[in-house]
């Protein structure tokens, strides 16, 4: 019994290891990899995914999806952009509060009327891109962040060489991790994941729980379209399309089961910069065009799910 | 009093998970009839069934899927597959190509099945391996390159018609014709609705779920590569950047709408089709009203609320 203990374990953090190798591996075979600079593009690329995917392993572990988070992410960029003109506040004000408005939207439909997930949050993603459009003339508008603005430090700025929104990605998934392993929100979000008619007999709040997650995802995402709207100084409407898919698939590359009642958070950080440094690797190559990163992140996906399957499998006999 | 009350409020929310999207279509059809002029001109009737032709290929094969109580997102990069293989094999042919497109959608469908049937993956991340890997391996197929057909025979396919319809749309007819029968007369079709019922019990009686499941993807896969072919003849390009993006959400939206629960065991055929007719007269109607897209998406996401609303209410 006690020689299988190591293959939770390798669920678990298996991303970590994999990861761990690929570094070497990059390391040694490119000579421009291991360098600060580098490593600093990685995480602030990766930065703006992994809170859109913090947000996702919440809702992933309660047992629903979040289809809407790349339609929030642009659009919460697009009305930071346009807010960004009164100062900090108003644009963090205007994305945070539309993201969350649509969270809330989320939660409600899927907590109150019991409606798959996976159609709601479907819903929402059209839903998210036509407001975009209609406030940005059909998409042919793009709102500029006023320069020398303080707002544009939070995308732009930097401590100790490393971008702001570095920062902020590990501090909220520190704090992400607190919540999920020594909170009563924590625990009800596994519970509800594990069984929600077990937890809902137990007397945990069910529906509260489940529109936390929703409303969490929405205003991660708004937050990273924010902050990536900073970055760029601008509210560009063409981003975010698909990034719900990059977002579960980093999520289910941590080791955060799509069932539901079981994941962490140091794993979906894991995840994203996996396939950070997986494009960031082709990249370096420079013969092989992009479209070899999509054929490696979708083997790499299969990969991943096929062992988890079966050492869940394994798991549970 | 209260119970008889029930009753009739059950009875019209089955009546209108069952006609709602034809009552929609009537209504949109009126409608333009009284205020867009020349809607019901031969030349719209076929610019808007051409348009829609390839998104009810798509969504045929995923209320099958949808049936087995599966999803299938891949469809759209089977379709960039398939628009991908075609120029290569022209040489020898337009049937040798489009025999060759074919495979490679069912050659993507079989691993969706494989993954879904014999390793237990749940189907939203099987298809998605293959959604984000598929389109990869179109482009690096393609080298990330349109390319213009001008095979004649390939071609007529895209544009022209036999007795006024379109040979799109006559493809679509056609399979929505077998994909009914399919469902109601053979013993695959009464498979497929019990695996999606309760695949347990469908195993324990006995039933080849894993032989279902596999067949139900293929086919999925095989109908997503017949309408990139037949959209790469239209278009008179094989273009896999941007073949079929975003399509495996009109697809899923138009088996919704008709009808088909998410929840698998049952599938409505021509219900299906008239979800993507709905869509597709939607979008019409408020583009000849200069009407901005974005209202068509917002429009759209309602609709959706709305038919999975009622739907729901059946199942519970």
């Amino acid at each position: 019994m006690t020689d299988r203990s190591w293959l939770p374990l390798l669920r678990r953090y298996g991303s970590v290891v994999v990861l761990a190798l690929v570094v070497v591996v990059a390391s040694v075979a490119f000579d421009t990899f291991a360098t600060f600079d580098n490593f600093r593009n990685i995480a602030i690329q990766s930065s703006f995914p992994a809170i859109v995917a913090l947000g996702m392993t919440f809702v992933i572990i309660s047992g629903g999806i979040d289809l809407s988070v790349g339609s929030v992410f642009a659009l919460g960029g697009v009305v930071a952009a346009y807010g960004s003109r009164w100062g900090t506040v108003p644009a963090l004000g205007l994305s945070l509060g539309i993201a969350g408005v649509f969270g809330l939207i989320n939660g409600l439909l899927i907590a109150r009327t019991r409606l798959a997930p996976f159609i709601v949050t479907l819903a929402t993603l059209l839903a998210g891109r036509g407001l975009l459009l209609s406030i940005t003339e059909e998409g042919s508008h793009t709102y500029l962040v006023p320069r020398d603005s303080f707002f544009t430090l939070l995308g732009q700025g930097s401590i100790f060489g490393i971008g702001f929104p570095v920062w902020l990605t590990l501090f909220l998934f520190a704090v992400a991790g607190i919540v999920l392993h020594h909170t009563g929100f924590g625990q009800c979000t596994f519970a509800v994941g594990g069984s929600e008619e077990a937890a809902n007999l137990m007397g945990l709040p069910v529906v509260r729980t489940k529109i936390g997650v929703y409303l969490l995802s929405g205003l991660l995402a708004g937050l990273a379209g924010a902050l990536n709207a900073a970055r760029l100084s601008s509210g560009v409407t063409i981003l975010g399309v698909g990034l719900e898919l990059d977002a579960i698939s980093a999520v289910v590359i941590g080791g955060t089961l799509l069932a539901g009642g079981s994941g962490h958070a140091t794993g979906t950080l894991a995840g994203v910069l996996l396939l950070g440094v997986i494009q960031n690797s082709i990249n370096q190559i420079g013969t092989l065009n992009s479209s070899y990163q999509a054929v490696i992140s979708g083997l790499f996906l299969v990969v991943v799910i096929t062992v988890q399957t079966a050492l869940g499998e394994r798991r549970t006999r | 009093m209260a119970d008889a009350q029930r009753v009739d409020r059950a009875r019209i929310l089955a009546w209108l998970q069952d006609y709602g999207v034809y009552i929609a279509v009537g209504a949109l059809l009126l409608v333009n009839a009284l205020i867009t002029p020349n809607f019901f001109s031969v030349a719209n009737i076929q610019t808007q069934a051409v348009q829609v032709a390839p998104v009810v290929i798509v969504a045929l094969g995923m209320a099958l899927v949808i049936g087995t109580e599966g999803v299938d997102l891949s469809v759209g990069s089977s379709m960039a597959l398939a628009a991908a293989v075609l120029p290569l094999y022209l040489g020898y042919g337009a049937g040798v190509a489009i025999a060759v497109a074919l495979a490679a959608g069912a050659g993507a469908g079989l691993v969706n099945g494989a993954l879904v049937a014999f390793v237990g993956i749940q189907p939203i991340l099987a298809t998605l391996a293959l959604l984000v890997g598929g389109r990869g391996l179109a482009l690096v197929v393609a080298d990330g390159q349109l390319k213009q057909i001008e095979n004649p025979a390939l071609l007529s396919l895209g544009a022209e018609d036999i007795a006024g319809i379109p040979i799109l749309v006559a493809f679509a007819l056609v399979l929505t014709l077998g994909v009914a029968f399919l469902v109601k007369k053979t013993t695959f079709g009464r498979h497929l609705v019990a695996v999606g019922d309760n695949r347990v019990a469908s195993q324990l009686a006995g039933l080849p779920v894993g032989r279902v499941l596999v067949g139900v993807y293929v086919l999925s896969g095989l109908f997503a590569a017949l309408a990139g072919v037949l959209a790469s003849a239209r278009l008179t390009a094989s273009d896999p950047s941007s073949i079929g993006n975003l399509i495996e959400l009109s697809a899923i939206t138009s088996v919704v709408v008709g009808g088909t629960p998410l929840s698998g065991g049952s599938i409505r055929v021509v219900g299906t089709v008239m979800g993507a007719l709905l869509m597709q007269l939607l979008r019409a109607t408020l583009i000849k009203h200069d009407l901005p897209d974005s209202a068509g998406q917002m429009t759209q996401a309602v609709i959706i609320v709305l038919a999975v609303y009622l739907t729901r209410e059946r199942a519970t």
